[in-house]
């Protein structure tokens, strides 16, 4: 179950502690989080909300080993990543975490097969087998009919769907999505919840989402706001009477 | 596994107008490296082709060319019999020969050029088999007529088969052109070497060089040895190919050095257009290095990637110039010959080895025009980078 007070049991999927993040612009300290901490288990699906600017989207960087911590420590599946050097930090990113951005962040000269083959292209896996897994993840978001499209040649909810293809196909530890239907009209925003609940409900993945909207944060197992730099938990109880023990 | 070349060869396609910078710059640096050096090993071959291996050229010691050269026939008559000498019809195979210069106005400008009038005897033809006679005839000895090389004909006014000319004091009658096979002697007029000394009002006996044809190129040694140990000769022998070699390095040293430093300076250019290409893809691009160093990919890949697409750029360039100046190949053109004052005709000579050595350079600039914008991409910070719309 999801904690935010430090508590968490040493079998957390993804633990961090005294996580803090100072940037400095123009001599200026801008203090973004403060002595977080927080303990997610897996196959859990985090919401997390908080005003703009609040910290949410440096949150997921920490965690997912694009940025490094001011001070504290995150550590998943037994691995503390704070310590890794930049070479190890990216294989470990390869390993472990998808991602999928607001922006969907797709190489617009790459098809969709070739966007979600590139993960592959890390691991040890064959041509055959590459194409098998690409076909299979962008069957999962439904784009069995698009492999061969330029990212310009989809709409804006199909490349989401890729990007989430391209995050699933190497099946790692969990999924970070920071704002995945932000830039989607209701419909595809729909449609891309819907494909998310599946990968946690079907494929049991462990999903940490940032969002703007209630509507979408609601379909998350547990809401948590970011304010003043710490995590907190807003509807606890909802979390419990829905049975957070999976 | 890498970045897939792939993303590179599209990413060039799709901003080609940004790449085309690089690429003239590239392709001009190679155009103009591979025509000075083509210039160079064409004016060399040429020089280099007039010398036969079963060939010695005799010089009195010391002398720089045959221009500052004079063996007395006293001293011909003790070389003819020296072992080694090839012989026909019972008598040596030898040519004493004297060289003058003479003014001839160029058919492309009007302006006078120096022509070689190189005064031969009558058994040259035979001493020098590549020299051959295409079209009217040989001199006859004792009278003033002149052969032309092929070149001579296509390049000067005046020196056509059936003209007659003035120069030296004398009139002198065109009777044929010879062909020497795209040698130093086709930019050269043969007369007889008696007639041209009478005319010059040069001592009768007085030759400038030997030229004698040796049994095999193995006789040289015995040939040198015997002028060499002979107490009544000054001379210095060489093989004939050697002679020319020589002949050549001035001025294909000059080229080389002239082209480098040309070449040099227009690669500067060309580099910091190359690093101007590279940098503004690898700004323009940031986001995608920063998808792609999120997913998994190390700093070494992107430097990798984008150094293969700077490779990429400079040998589109490389080849592009190259194919531009291969028409050259064959051009005839002509260049002073320092060492002896006169006119040559020479072609741009474009071989494989040149055109391999300009893609090689087009790499160079590539890498140099690469290597910095790579590194740069590899090195920023993916967060921000992934942020930046
Ligand atoms: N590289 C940086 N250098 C300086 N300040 C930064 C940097 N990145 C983020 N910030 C600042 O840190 C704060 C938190 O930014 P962050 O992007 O994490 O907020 P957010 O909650 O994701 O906002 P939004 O909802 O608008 O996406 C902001 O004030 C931002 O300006
Ligand atoms: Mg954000």
């Amino acid at each position: 179950m999801v904690r935010v007070d430090g508590s968490g049991s040493s079998n957390s999927l993804i633990s961090a502690r005294g996580l803090s993040k100072t940037y400095s612009r123009g001599g200026e300290q801008i203090q973004v989080l403060q002595a977080l901490n927080l303990d997610v288990d897996a196959g859990e699906f985090i919401a997390f909300m908080g005003p703009s600017g609040s910290g949410k989207t440096t949150l997921l960087n920490l965690l997912g080993g694009l940025d490094v911590p001011s001070a504290g420590s995150i550590t998943v599946a037994g691995d503390e990543i704070t310590h890794m050097s930049r070479s190890r930090l990216t294989q470990w990113r390869a390993r472990h975490v998808g991602f999928v951005f607001q922006m969907y962040n797709l190489i617009p000269v790459l098809t969709a097969f070739q966007n979600v083959e590139l993960p592959l292209l890390l691991t040890s896996l064959s041509k055959a087998q590459r194409r098998q897994h690409v076909e299979t993840a962008l069957g999962v978001v439904g784009l069995s009919d698009r492999i061969h499209h330029y990212p310009r040649q989809l709409s804006g909810g199909q490349e989401q769907r890729v990007t989430i293809a391209r995050a699933i196909v190497s099946d790692p530890t969990f999924l970070l999505c920071d704002e995945p239907t932000g830039d989607l009209d209701r419909k595809s925003a729909d449609e891309i919840m819907e494909l998310i609940l599946r990968l946690v409900k079907e494929y049991k993945k462990t999903v940490l989402m940032v969002t703007h909207d209630p509507v979408v944060a609601a379909r998350a197992d547990v809401t948590l706001h970011l304010e003043k730099g710490v995590l907190v938990e807003a509807d606890r109880l909802q979390t419990v009477s829905s049975g957070g023990a999976r | 596994m890498a970045i897939p070349v792939v993303y590179n060869l599209r990413s060039v396609k799709e901003r080609w107008t940004s790449a085309v910078v690089a690429v003239l710059g590239i392709a001009g640096t190679v155009g103009v490296f591979i025509a000075m050096l083509s210039l160079a090993f064409g004016f060399k071959a040429t020089l280099v082709s007039s010398g036969s291996s079963d060939n010695a050229m005799v010089r009195r010691a010391g002398s720089t060319s045959e221009m500052d050269s004079s063996i007395s026939l006293d001293q011909i008559k003790i070389m003819e019999d020296f072992p080694g000498v090839a012989h026909a019809n019972g008598s040596p195979l030898v040519t004493p020969e004297v060289v003058v210069i003479a003014p001839f106005p160029l058919r492309s400008t009007g302006t006078d050029a120096n022509v070689q009038v190189r005064g031969v005897s009558p058994r040259a033809l035979e001493v020098r088999s590549k020299v051959k006679m295409i079209a009217g005839r040989f001199y006859q000895p004792g009278l003033a007529e002149l052969v032309v090389g092929r070149n001579v004909d296509k390049t000067y006014a005046g020196l056509s088969m059936g003209d007659s000319v003035k120069f030296g004091g004398g009139t002198w009658q065109v009777v044929g052109v010879f062909d020497a096979g795209g040698s130093a002697f086709d930019s050269e007029v043969w007369c007889d070497a008696h007639v041209l000394n009478q005319i010059y009002h040069r001592p009768e006996n007085i030759y400038q060089s030997l030229t004698v044809h040796l049994d095999s190129p193995s006789s040289l040694r015995q040939f040198k040895d015997a002028a060499t140990a002979d107490p009544r000769l000054t001379v210095d022998v060489s093989p004939e190919i050697e002679y020319y070699a020589k002949q050549s390095r001035t001025l294909t040293k000059l080229i080389v050095v002239l082209g480098g430093i040309v070449a040099v300076v227009m690669g500067i250019g060309a580099v910091f257009g190359a690093l101007n290409t590279m940098y503004s893809a690898v700004a323009e691009r940031s986001r995608e290095i920063a998808t792609l160093r999120a997913l998994g990919f190390g700093a070494g890949s992107v430097v990798f990637s984008f150094m293969i697409e700077a490779l990429l750029i400079s040998l589109v360039g490389g080849l592009l110039g190259a194919v531009a100046v291969l028409p050259l190949n064959g051009l005839t053109t002509g260049a002073m010959n320092w060492q002896t004052f006169s006119h040559l005709a020479f072609a741009f000579r474009i071989t494989p080895f040149l055109l391999g050595l300009g893609l090689l350079f087009a790499l160079v600039m590539g890498i140099l025009g690469g290597f910095f914008p790579a590194l740069r991409a590899a090195r920023r910070p993916v967060a921000p980078a992934l942020r930046a719309m």
